[in-house]
């Protein structure tokens, strides 16, 4: 019983770690975006102005700047910022003038749930499939899932898109909506509307995990325990879904987190396609605006995000495979 | 002691009396055909690399039409004799374009990984060699670099620094997309360097009287080739990958230069019914393409070293 204590004691050590070295690069992170978005240019009020075609006079300009704090000292600036930060202030957009807490709020939704949808949507299409590429490797089957995988890698999402709209218009006539449905007041709409995008963004998703899934579970199939179960007399199909395919699960949640990154790349192209309103298109949309507040919040968020999925996997797998050393 | 080495003949090496720097890795008899046979799948990427670098060259050549050349009398035509692919909302050739298009993709591909593997392997055999708190200032640097999903990165990029155009090539574009691969290269760079700095010709090295950079360049560079040529090929297919979703959001290459992500932006998504050759064809091009260097880059990767991960 000791060695388990011991075994848990330096998982929880590992934790804490692993957790603490979190910390400096989340203010890495912070000092960076703050610096890269400051080198930007074209300052937010000219933009503001250009409509007025330049016969803006310099006291306006000079007045606009000072109510956004623009015209105070560098350092001043992101004190002040990253305490806002930390107590969920992000200051208000540049652009629309409302808080960027708000902005980003009314389009989480949206863009979290198609990601949900994506991640889940890969997950149930690669496992079939790199279990079957794995059982029968090197036969038609697995060329075929080889194939399409591999695939997955090159196509570009927003390509994907909309080849899958043009197929919509052509086959069903089907115009998806321009309207945002909520989930939670008509959900049928909601998914047979939101499907589409989260296929485009969960195939390349899928393809990773698929081939994942078919190395991990070739190399699982090669163990003793396999063997052992077989002799045992153990049904193949026991053998494969309860020896084989659980220990084949890891790397899986591996890939969740590596992908992660590709997952937003694939939002914010996606959404530009799907004419949907969540963070992708309000990223690429700050971006043109010039809107410095709402585009350092959105990398600080989305990296924040990209951080903790993956410290979140490193701690699962730290609780999930007893077989990891740790010093 | 596991080394990770990656060229052959290095195992060799360490019993070969400590000052033979000069020895030469024996070269394998016809590299070129062992590789097509034992790697069909990587040589059927590298044939439609080929193809595609011969119609970036000659596209001047071998595209029927001027990829500027305004036609309003043939505005969206469908594919046909005239125009294989069709045209777009401004009468220009669809093939052209996707001919012309190849230029672009591989150069900002080929330059911008290029760039991100030079420095990223750099940056990494720096962090081996040093070691100590230069190495643990540089990882951390990496780390902070890695945590921004890629996309958001050169996005961030591309906007932060804005357009500069040399010889016709968006510099500052090339450098967006060189950024995000430049830790992920160092950090399997600086793996390799590392086991390579224990070895004892480098401490030969040392003891002769070297300086650091001559021992970085002339002594664990060359070493390192291999895990860079297949970070170096990997990253193209990223790279085409991440320049046509930039150019397709506004933020990469700009009108009229042809480029694929480009042609599917814009009035391409006007027209999805009257015109589905508009976005089908320079879709096909970016997949095929990306598709072409990530065989290319597995099968290089199963050749020279199957431990290195991408």
């Amino acid at each position: 019983m000791l060695h388990v204590f011991f075994r848990r004691l330096i998982v929880l050590r590992h934790i804490a770690n692993r957790v603490l070295l979190v910390i400096p690069t989340l203010l890495g992170v912070a000092l960076l975006v703050f610096f890269m978005l400051r080198m930007m240019p074209g300052d937010v009020v000219e933009v503001m102005f250009r409509g007025e075609g330049g016969n803006v006079p310099q006291e306006v300009v000079e007045a606009e700047k000072a109510r956004l704090g623009l015209d105070k000292p560098i350092p001043v600036q992101f004190a002040k910022w990253i305490t806002g930060v930390v107590q969920g202030d992000f200051g208000y957009s540049l652009w629309t003038g409302k808080p960027i807490a708000h902005e980003i709020g009314i389009r989480l939704e949206l863009s979290v749930q198609v990601a949900i949808m994506a991640t889940i949507l890969a997950v149930l299409i690669a496992l079939p499939l790199g279990t079957l590429s794995a059982l029968y490797k090197d036969t038609w089957i697995d060329q075929v899932i080889r194939v399409i995988s591999i695939a997955g890698l090159a196509v570009p999402s927003f390509w994907l898109g909309m080849i899958i709209i043009l197929l919509l218009l052509a086959v069903f006539h089907w115009n998806p909506p321009l309207i945002f449905t909520s989930f939670f007041e008509d959900p049928m709409a909601n998914l047979s509307q939101l499907i589409w995008p989260a296929l485009a963004v969960g195939y390349r998703y899928s393809s990773v995990v698929t081939r994942m899934m078919r190395s991990t579970l070739l190399e699982v199939l090669q163990e003793d325990y396999i063997r052992t179960a077989r002799a045992k007399g153990v049904f193949e199909r026991l053998v494969v879904v309860r020896h084989a395919m659980r220990n084949a699960m890891l790397p899986v949640v591996t890939v969740t987190g590596l992908e992660f990154a590709f997952l937003i790349g694939g939002l914010v192209v996606t959404e530009q396609v799907f004419n949907l309103n969540g963070i992708g298109k309000l990223f690429v949309e700050s971006v043109s605006r010039a809107d410095n507040t709402m585009l350092q919040a959105l990398v600080l968020l989305v990296s924040v995000c990209y951080i903790l999925v993956n410290l979140a996997v490193d701690l699962l797998y730290a609780i999930l495979d007893p077989r990891i050393r740790y010093r | 002691m596991q080394y990770s080495t990656p060229a052959s003949g290095i195992a060799d090496m360490s019993a070969t009396p400590a000052l033979a720097i000069t020895y030469k890795v024996p070269k394998k008899r016809r590299p070129v055909a062992a590789f097509i046979t034992r790697q069909p799948l990587g040589a059927m990427g590298l044939a439609i690399i080929l193809v595609m670098i011969f119609a970036a060259i000659s596209a001047n050549w071998i595209a029927p039409y001027d990829p500027l050349a305004v036609d309003y009398g043939n505005l969206l035509a469908k594919p046909s004799s005239g125009h294989w692919l069709g045209t777009d909302s401004y009468g220009r050739d669809v093939l052209t374009r996707v001919i012309y298009g190849a230029r672009t993709a591989l150069a900002v591909g080929f330059l911008s990984s290029l760039l991100g593997s030079m420095l990223g392997a750099v940056i990494g055999v720096a962090s081996a060699y040093f070691g100590g708190k230069i190495d643990l200032v540089i990882q951390r640097l990496m780390d902070v670099i890695l945590s921004f999903p890629i996309i958001v990165l050169a996005l961030a990029m591309a906007a932060i620094l804005g357009k500069n155009i040399v010889f016709g090539i968006d510099v500052n574009l090339i450098i967006a997309i060189a950024t995000p691969m430049v830790p992920a290269v160092a950090r399997v760079v600086r793996s390799s360097a590392l086991a390579i700095r224990e070895l004892p010709y480098i401490d030969a090295a040392r003891t002769a009287g070297f300086s650091h950079l001559r021992i970085i360049f002339r002594h664990i560079i060359p070493n390192v080739m291999a895990p860079f040529l297949i970070m170096l090929t990997a990253f193209v297919g990223q790279a085409i990958l991440l320049e046509a979703s930039l150019s397709f959001l506004g933020l990469g290459v700009t009108e009229p230069t042809p480029a694929w992500g480009l042609m599917l932006t814009g009035a391409a998504a006007d027209f999805y019914q009257q015109a589905p050759w508009m976005i089908v064809f320079p879709g096909l091009a970016i997949s095929l393409a990306v598709f072409a260097f990530n065989l290319f880059g597995d099968s290089l990767r199963d050749w020279l070293d199957p431990k290195i991960k991408i």
